[in-house]
């Protein structure tokens, strides 16, 4: 790990280098009211003002639908077309927050648990991480609940912290890192020694997780679940803004004698999810289902998979159209 | 890049169809890639994900027992879309397989013990590659009893076997409907699994007893193994909850903190007491 | 505020009802509450920022269960109250409706047909926003209006929240559900979220009451519910409705008459 600075003017020049270089670049961009990633070849179409996108940077390394493979029929006979790792493109991911990058661990943690996940990381692979440290946050923000920090470096490979004389401290922190300095070395200077702690934003911890995690072992049949989940509406917006939720489907996208099969985003949430076809469904009730969510985060992952599935981002709670609000929540579980 | 797409499945020929019940198919699959069949291996307890290209995929136990070589047998019944488009495929076939996927019944620790089988309706098949492996390795065993219940005598799968099970001497058979489903030929018990298991049953000494059926007759069969005198550690049972990757990633068999398609399908009822119950 | 919090708390000591379903604060805007003792009846709320739809929940059985329960509903909860008793969804001997009229007084309603009289009063106005995005699309060509909304339904994630917030979207199996046959390709994609949402806009027409749930709803911010309102206005006055005034005469694309004007129908 290296630490360099970057000025204001060769950040722009570097940015472009990188649009250059050919590979995709996704930042946020300020569009139909909403903050959001999307590809952009200028600097200037990145936004500027805002504390978190509406959806996380997750579908860019496990897409929203997928093509597991395709197939063909022919004459009794089945051809399979396996995924092509190579069809995936060298992609950058331009002003991430920490909490968003940290979200790769846990993702990752679950696509390769055990078996390898062949699409997960043929993305993870052809995606680099340029994160910005963040210097502001909102009442949804809780990043330092959850072991990150607004200078959380964790899934980032490169992470910059912005300076007031709007140049950057440029932390390097992989080879991937170092392959996109290499795009336009001339650009990042002996670092000046500036603190960044200096620019992060204050965001005092709101819960301590190991208290939570102990408390959730035991909370299975507590009535918190039916409390706090009777205004929920049983929807997927938590789950698809959430950086870390990974639950899925499997379709089938049919056209005669051909076809593809399609991983798609699923939540659990949902009353479908866990629907058997006799018409038994374990997760009946949409108690037992905000529960699922709760427990699968902050108790099962911790336990199985040695990461917790959240990262403070807030999104869940920015989106949820009746306030389940999981900062809220979480809180008052710790409380109990 | 040498990674696997572990959603790629191979390639089966259904060489066999045998209709075991109204709307209850058995397929006999053979894979259609050599090397793929001579590196297959699997054992009593496994599953798989069965395709139907165009419909989709369908989770279901192998059927078949590890001891008999060169193909794998899954029986299904046609109630949903891929199912049904399973059901309509015909012998010479091609259709999917991806597997084998979870836990195994332990077969070795059980050497020497007798070996109780209940199984309802449509849950007999995980069964039956249970009954096959420990049948093809007998002197392995000592008494065997298989309890085989459904609703209705239409309802009973693998007919022809359950006449090949209760013709062995070295095998108890006792087959039952449920009161109603019995029709004017009926020579077996009348009458619910969990009950006749209470009066079947050998006695718990040395015995393991092996569950299978719908999540409301293992509930009601658990407290009559207890009653008669079964310890947890000797009821088994194999789960089967939604699921879609089979491979602990896409989160519909969560339950507690196990993974019914990783850490099961088949559970200890000790396992068992770790999950909650309400949720398989 | 008060008066609605005693009367809560009167009708929840008294056994008149055993839960009212009404608004509180919340973290950024008000959000339902669940009383079920007079005690947290202290926190209901009742102003102009109580928006959200809340007879989306009166007809989750989980929810209300057999016994009797009351709802606060501003007047776009009164259409979609009104909406769900045309089809049958409601039982007047259970539900209390309560409201706060104009003046500060509280309004409590025990059938369809006082709650068709009180909203007459109401005309069913496009807000600021409604008028500004519907203008410039109705100024938009047939080819423009389709890349208008391909456009905005490709940031949909098909997280359903739109079908969750409607108070008439009971359906306890979706069409999207439903596989055999598959009608609407359930992954997420520009067409395939398409499909969802016409077949969601087609199984509206007629019932919407144009409260904005959906849109309010919606994380990504399309504005859904500008469909549905449409199709409410261009439909009303072509099958003599009032837009917002649900009419036991059933719904449009439900029911039919001897006498209709199109041949094909008889």
């Amino acid at each position: 790990m290296e630490t360099k600075y970057i000025g204001k003017d060769g950040i722009e020049k570097w940015f472009n280098a990188i649009v250059a270089s050919g590979k995709r670049v996704f930042a946020p961009v300020n569009a139909r009211g909403q903050v959001d990633f999307k590809p952009v070849k200028k600097l200037s179409e990145v936004a500027g003002d805002y504390i978190q996108t509406t959806q996380s940077i997750k579908a860019s390394v496990y897409p929203k639908a997928e093509v597991l493979f395709s197939y063909e029929k022919v004459n009794g006979k089945v051809n399979l077309t396996d995924f092509d790792p190579e069809s995936v493109p060298e992609t950058v991911l331009w002003k991430v927050h920490p909490c968003d990058a940290a979200g790769f661990k846990p993702l990752s943690a679950i696509f390769n648990w055990d078996t390898a996940d062949k699409l997960h990381n043929a993305h993870l692979i052809k995606t680099s991480v340029i994160s910005f440290s963040c210097a502001a946050a909102d009442e949804s923000c809780f990043c330092t609940s959850v072991n990150g920090s607004p200078g959380n470096t964790s899934g980032s490979d490169i992470q910059l912290t912005m300076l007031p004389d709007g140049g950057a401290i440029a932390e390097i922190l992989s080879p991937k890192g170092e392959a996109l300095v290499a795009l336009l070395p001339s650009v990042f200077e002996a670092d000046k020694g500036e603190k960044k702690e200096k620019y992060l934003v204050d965001l005092p911890a709101r819960f301590n997780l190991e208290e939570v995690n102990a408390k959730l072992n035991k909370a299975f049949d507590s009535t918190v679940w039916k409390e706090q989940s009777e205004r929920c509406l049983g929807c997927g917006a938590c789950a698809f803004v959430c950086p870390t939720c990974a639950c899925f489907d499997i379709q089938e996208d049919a056209h005669g004698s051909k076809g593809r099969r399609i991983r798609c985003w699923d939540a659990c949430g949902f009353a479908m999810f866990t629907l058997h076809t006799s018409g038994h469904n374990p997760r009946e009730h949409q108690s037992q289902r905000w529960r699922q969510r709760i427990l699968h985060k902050f108790s099962y992952m911790p336990e199985r998979l040695s990461v917790v599935g959240c990262t403070g981002c807030g999104r869940c709670s920015r989106a949820c159209p009746v306030d389940m609000n999981i900062l809220e929540h979480i809180t008052s579980i710790a409380k109990q | 890049m040498s990674e696997q797409n572990t959603y790629l499945p191979y390639l089966m020929t259904i060489e066999k169809v045998i209709k075991e019940a109204p709307g209850v198919k058995t397929y006999r699959l053979k894979f259609q890639d050599e090397a793929e069949a001579e590196a297959f291996e699997f054992k009593a307890g496994q599953f798989g994900e069965y395709s139907a290209f165009g419909e989709g995929e369908s989770t279901f136990c192998i059927a078949s027992s590890p001891t008999r070589k060169g193909y794998i047998e899954c029986t299904f019944r046609d109630s949903g879309r891929v199912t049904s488009g399973l059901a309509s495929l015909e012998e010479g076939s091609t259709m999917g397989f991806r597997g084998p996927y979870g836990n195994v019944f332990p077969m070795e620790e059980w050497k020497g013990k007798n070996l109780l089988f209940i199984a309802g309706g449509i849950a007999l098949p995980p069964m039956r590659c249970v009954i096959w492996n420990a049948l093809d390795l007998r002197e392995n065993f000592k008494d065997i009893t298989i309890v085989y219940g459904a609703k209705t005598v239409n309802d009973l799968v693998y007919k022809s076997e359950l006449k090949e099970w209760s013709d062995r001497p070295d095998v108890k058979m006792v087959t039952t409907v449920d009161p109603g489903g019995e029709n004017a030929d009926w020579k077996g018990e009348i009458g619910f699994v969990p009950t006749i298991v209470e009066k079947v049953a050998p006695s718990a000494e040395n015995t393991i007893a092996i569950v299978c059926g719908p999540p409301i007759m293992i509930k009601f069969t658990f407290p009559v193994l207890e009653k008669l005198g079964f310890k947890d550690d000797q009821i088994y049972t194999t789960l089967e909850n939604r699921m879609k990757c089979g491979v602990g990633k896409c989160g519909r068999c969560n339950v507690g903190k196990l993974y019914i398609c990783k850490d099961g399908p088949v559970f200890s009822k000790e396992e068992l007491n770790l999950i909650p119950a309400e949720e398989y | 505020m008060k008066k609605l919090r005693d009367r809560a708390a009167e009708l929840l000591s008294q056994g008149v009802v055993s839960l009212v379903i009404g608004y509180e604060e919340g973290t950024k805007r008000p959000r339902p509450l669940f009383c079920r003792n007079s005690e947290s009846t202290e926190k209901l709320i009742f102003d102009s920022r109580c928006f959200h739809n809340l007879a989306v929940y009166i007809t989750k059985k989980e929810l209300v269960g057999k016994e009797h329960f009351a709802v606060t509903a501003p007047i776009s909860t009164l259409r979609s109250i009104m909406q769900l008793y045309v089809e049958n969804q409601l039982s007047e001997e259970k539900l209390l409706v309560i409201t706060v009229d104009l003046s500060g007084e509280l309004r409590e309603f025990t059938t369809f047909d006082e709650i068709a009289a009180y909203v007459a009063q109401f005309e069913l106005k496009r807000g600021e926003r409604e008028q500004e995005i519907l203008t410039k699309i109705e100024g938009m060509s047939r080819e423009e209006r389709w890349k208008f909304w391909m456009e905005e339904m490709s940031h949909c994630f098909k997280c359903y929240a739109c079908r969750s917030a409607c108070p008439l979207c009971y359906c306890s199996k979706c069409v999207v559900e439903v596989n055999r046959p598959q009608w609407i390709n359930p992954w997420p994609a520009p067409l395939a979220n398409m499909e969802w949402h016409i077949n969601r806009a087609m199984h509206m027409v007629g019932r919407c009451t144009a409260c904005g749930a959906c849109g309010d709803a919606c994380p990504v911010g399309i504005p859904i519910d500008l469909i549905t309102r449409k199709m409410m206005e261009d439909l009303a006055p072509e099958f003599g409705y009032v837009p917002g005034q649900p009419a036991k005469q059933g719904n449009a694309l439900s029911s039919w008459k001897l006498d209709d004007r199109e041949q094909f129908i008889r």
